[in-house]
C-alpha cells in the first residue's frame, strides 16, 4: 500500500455558467501522507473550500471538478459510481465545516446525528449506535455524554456543536479528515482547545488531517507541511518550518511579515492579511500572467506575460514565482 | 403549554368582541334593515306590517341598546334568533357548520396532497420541464378566480361528462363534495406548491444538508431523515393559514354550488339584513380560524424542538 493517503494531481475546478466555463481552481498538486497534518492557507476566496469539497466529492453545481485526479489511498475517485463514493464519504474521508452553528440538523438530537455514522458505515442498529455515540461524545470531551446525547443543537454552544461535528467526522476512524477552518467562527478563547482536540484524536486514530485556515501562524505551528494558495493556485509548498523561516514566494513573505511579532496575536487572521496591498481577484478576473503580479512589489513585465509554472526549490519544496527569494 | 392555550383563549374573546362590534357598526352604516329588505324583495308588504315587524324585532331601538342586548345574550352563549326564520341561530348553524367543515377538510386535503408533492418534485428537479410546468400551474392556480374555475369544472365534469352532480349537498356523500372541494382547494394548492418548492430549495441549500451528504448517506435517507421534516416545518404555517381561512374563503363557492354551509347562510343573511344570522355565521368563520391557528401552534411544539413556549 502506498504511503500517501491522498494524492491530488493537477486538480482543476470550474464554474460552468451556461456555455461559459470559468476556472476557479487550477493545477493544484499535493500529497498527504498517512498520519500527517497538512496545512492549506490563503486569503478568503482563494479556493480553499472548493478544494476541500472537491476532495470529499461534495461540490455543488455550478461548481464541478474539470480536470486532474484525486487518489484516495491509491484509488482514483473520479470514475467511482455515486454509491461507492458515498461508502467512502464519512468512512474514509470526512469533513468538519466552518460554521458549527448551522452544520447540524436542528430537528435531530446530537445522539442520532452521531449514531447515524455507525448505522451508515458499520451497519449497527440504532440502539447499538446510540451507545457508540455516547462513547464518541466522551472522546471529544463533552461532559455527561449520556445526558447530552438527547440534546438538540440549539441547546449547545458553538464550541459544543463543533465538538459534536468532530465526533461525527471521526466516528468511523477515517484515513483523512478535512478540517475547513474549524475554529474561524468560534470564540478566540476556545479556538486553541478545539484545534488541540482534533489533532490529538487524529494522532490517536492515525488519521491524516488537512487543516485549512487563513491563519498562517496556526498552520505553521501544527502542520508538518504547508501549501499556500493564492487565486485558485498553490503558490508555495514547503515544510512548515521552512515556510516560516525562509518563505520563497513574495505572497508568503507578505503573509508572514503581516504576522504580529513576539507572539502577540491579533484576533482575526484577515486583519493581518490586508497589510498586503489590494485584494484577491475574483475568479472571473484572474490576471493573464502571474496572478499575484498586481499586488507584487517584485513584479516585472515577464511576470505579466504568461502563466507562471511551479518550480522545485533547491532546499526542497516548490514555488510558483519567477523571482523568488 | 397551558399558558399558550390561556393566551389563545383571551385572544379569541377579544377577537369575538371586535368582530361583533364591527358587524353591528357596519350594518348601522349600510342602508336597509330586515324590514326594508322584505320590500326590496318585491313582496307586497304594507307599511303597517313593516312597522309591526320592526317593533317586534326591536329594530327601532338605538344602536347601543341593540348592541348591549346582543352582547348580553352572547355572554351566556345565546346567539339570538334569526329575523328571517324566527329560529335560534345556533340551530340554523349546527348542520351548516358540519357541511362547511367537511368542505374545508376535503379542500385542504386536496391542496396538501397535490401541492406538497408538486412543490417537492419541482424543487428536486429544479429547472426541468416538471419544475417549469408546476410553477406555471401554480401561478395560474393563484390568479384564476375560484368562481370561474368552479364554473368550468361544473361545465366539464357534470354537464359534459356527467361524472359528478352539478350542485347541491345530496345525501351527504362524497360525490357532491368533490367539485366544490377542488374549486376551493385550487388556490391553496397552488400556494402550497410554491411555498413547498421554496422551502425544499432553502433546506437543500442549508449547511446541515451538506453535513448529511458528507456523512455518506443515500439520497433517499437524506430526503427522508434530513430534508423532509425541516422543509415541512417551513410549510406548516402556510398550511395552517390556508386551512384556517377556508371557511371564509368558501363563501362564494358555497353559493355557486348551492352548498348548505355557513358561507351560503352568510350571503343570504346579509341580503336580508338578518343581523343575528350574519353575526352567527361570521363568528363560526372567525372561531374556526383561531382554532386552526392554535392547533398549528401546538403542532409546532411537536415537530420543532427549538420552539418551547414559556
Ligand atoms: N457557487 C459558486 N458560484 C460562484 N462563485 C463561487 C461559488 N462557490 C465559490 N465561488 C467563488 O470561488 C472562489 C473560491 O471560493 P472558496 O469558498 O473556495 O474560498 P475560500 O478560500 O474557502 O474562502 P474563505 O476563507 O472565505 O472560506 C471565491 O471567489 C468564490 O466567490
Ligand atoms: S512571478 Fe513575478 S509577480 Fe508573480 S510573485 Fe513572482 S515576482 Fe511577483
Ligand atoms: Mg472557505
Amino acid at each position: 500500500m502506498t504511503k500517501a493517503v491522498l494524492d491530488v494531481r493537477n486538480l482543476a475546478i470550474s464554474l460552468s455558467d451556461g456555455a461559459v466555463r470559468v476556472p476557479a481552481v487550477e493545477g493544484v498538486d499535493f500529497t498527504i501522507n498517512r498520519g500527517e497534518v497538512f496545512g492549506l492557507v490563503g486569503e478568503s476566496g482563494c479556493g480553499k473550500s472548493l478544494c476541500a469539497l472537491a476532495l470529499a466529492g461534495l461540490l455543488k453545481a455550478p461548481m464541478a471538478v474539470s480536470g486532474g485526479q484525486i487518489l484516495l489511498e491509491g484509488r482514483d475517485l473520479a470514475p467511482l459510481p455515486p454509491r461507492e463514493m458515498r461508502r467512502l464519504r464519512g468512512d474514509k474521508v470526512s469533513m468538519i465545516f466552518q460554521e458549527p452553528m448551522t452544520a447540524l440538523n436542528p430537528l435531530m438530537t446530537v445522539g442520532d446525528q452521531i449514531g447515524e455514522m455507525f448505522v451508515l458505515h458499520r451497519g449497527l442498529t440504532p440502539r447499538a449506535a446510540r451507545l457508540k455515540a455516547i462513547e464518541a461524545l466522551e472522546q471529544v470531551q463533552v461532559s455527561s455524554p449520556e445526558r447530552r446525547i438527547n440534546a438538540y443543537p440549539h441547546q449547545l454552544s458553538g464550541g459544543m456543536r463543533q465538538r459534536v461535528m468532530i465526533a461525527i467526522a471521526l466516528a468511523c476512524d477515517p484515513a483523512l479528515l478535512i478540517a475547513d477552518e474549524p475554529t474561524t467562527a468560534l470564540d478566540v478563547t476556545i479556538q486553541a482547545e478545539i484545534v488541540e482536540l482534533v489533532l490529538e484524536l487524529c494522532r490517536a486514530k492515525g488519521t491524516a488531517v488537512m487543516m485549512i485556515s487563513h491563519d498562517l501562524g496556526l498552520v505553521a505551528r501544527v502542520c508538518n507541511r504547508v501549501a499556500v494558495m493564492y487565486a485558485g493556485q498553490i503558490v508555495e509548498q514547503r515544510s512548515a518550518e521552512e515556510i516560516f523561516t525562509a518563505p520563497a514566494h513574495p505572497y508568503t513573505r507578505g503573509l508572514i511579515n503581516a504576522l504580529p511579532r513576539l507572539g502577540r496575536r491579533l484576533e482575526r487572521g484577515q486583519e493581518r492579511l490586508t497589510e498586503i496591498g489590494g485584494v484577491v481577484p475574483a475568479i472571473r478576473d484572474f490576471p493573464q500572467g502571474c496572478r499575484f503580479a498586481p499586488r507584487c512589489t517584485r513584479a516585472t513585465a515577464e511576470c505579466r506575460a504568461a502563466p507562471v509554472a511551479m518550480t522545485d526549490l533547491n532546499e526542497g519544496g516548490r514555488v510558483r514565482c519567477l523571482h523568488h527569494v | 403549554m397551558l399558558n399558550v392555550l390561556l393566551r389563545r383563549l383571551f385572544q379569541a374573546a377579544l377577537t369575538v368582541l371586535v368582530v361583533v362590534t364591527l358587524v353591528f357598526v357596519l350594518f348601522s352604516v349600510i342602508p336597509g334593515t330586515y324590514a326594508s329588505s322584505l320590500q326590496a324583495d318585491k313582496r307586497d308588504v304594507s307599511a303597517e306590517v313593516l312597522e309591526r315587524i320592526e317593533a317586534e324585532l326591536g329594530l327601532n331601538d338605538p344602536l347601543p341598546q341593540r348592541f348591549g342586548r346582543y352582547m348580553a345574550g352572547l355572554a351566556q352563549g345565546d346567539l339570538g334568533v334569526s329575523y328571517a326564520t324566527k329560529r335560534p341561530v345556533a340551530d340554523m348553524l349546527s348542520g351548516r357548520v358540519w357541511a362547511s367543515f367537511r368542505l374545508a377538510c376535503a379542500a385542504i386535503l386536496f391542496a396538501v396532497c397535490i401541492g406538497l408533492p408538486l412543490g417537492f418534485f419541482a424543487a428536486m428537479r429544479r429547472g426541468s420541464w416538471l419544475d417549469t410546468a408546476t410553477m406555471t400551474l401554480a401561478v395560474s392556480g393563484l390568479s384564476i378566480p375560484a368562481f370561474w374555475a368552479g364554473l368550468v369544472l361544473m361545465y366539464v365534469f357534470s354537464l359534459k361528462l356527467h361524472w359528478l352532480p352539478t350542485f347541491g349537498y345530496g345525501s351527504g356523500g362524497l360525490k357532491h363534495l368533490i367539485l366544490p372541494a377542488i374549486t376551493l382547494g385550487i388556490a391553496p394548492m397552488a400556494l402550497l406548491a410554491r411555498t413547498t418548492r421554496a422551502a425544499v430549495l432553502e433546506t437543500l441549500n442549508s449547511d446541515f444538508i451538506r453535513t448529511a451528504r458528507s456523512k455518506g448517506m443515500s439520497e433517499r435517507r437524506l430526503v427522508l431523515r434530513h430534508l423532509a421534516r425541516n422543509a415541512f416545518v417551513l410549510v406548516l404555517t402556510t398550511i395552517g393559514l390556508q386551512f384556517g381561512s377556508m371557511l371564509g374563503g368558501s363563501v362564494v363557492i358555497e353559493k355557486l354550488f348551492a352548498w348548505p354551509g355557513v358561507g351560503s347562510l352568510l350571503i343570504d343573511s346579509v341580503g336580508l339584513r338578518d343581523i343575528p344570522a350574519v353575526q352567527g355565521a361570521i363568528l363560526v368563520i372567525v372561531l374556526f380560524f383561531l382554532l386552526i391557528n392554535t392547533l398549528v401552534d401546538l403542532a409546532y411544539l411537536v415537530v420543532d424542538p427549538r420552539i418551547r413556549y414559556r
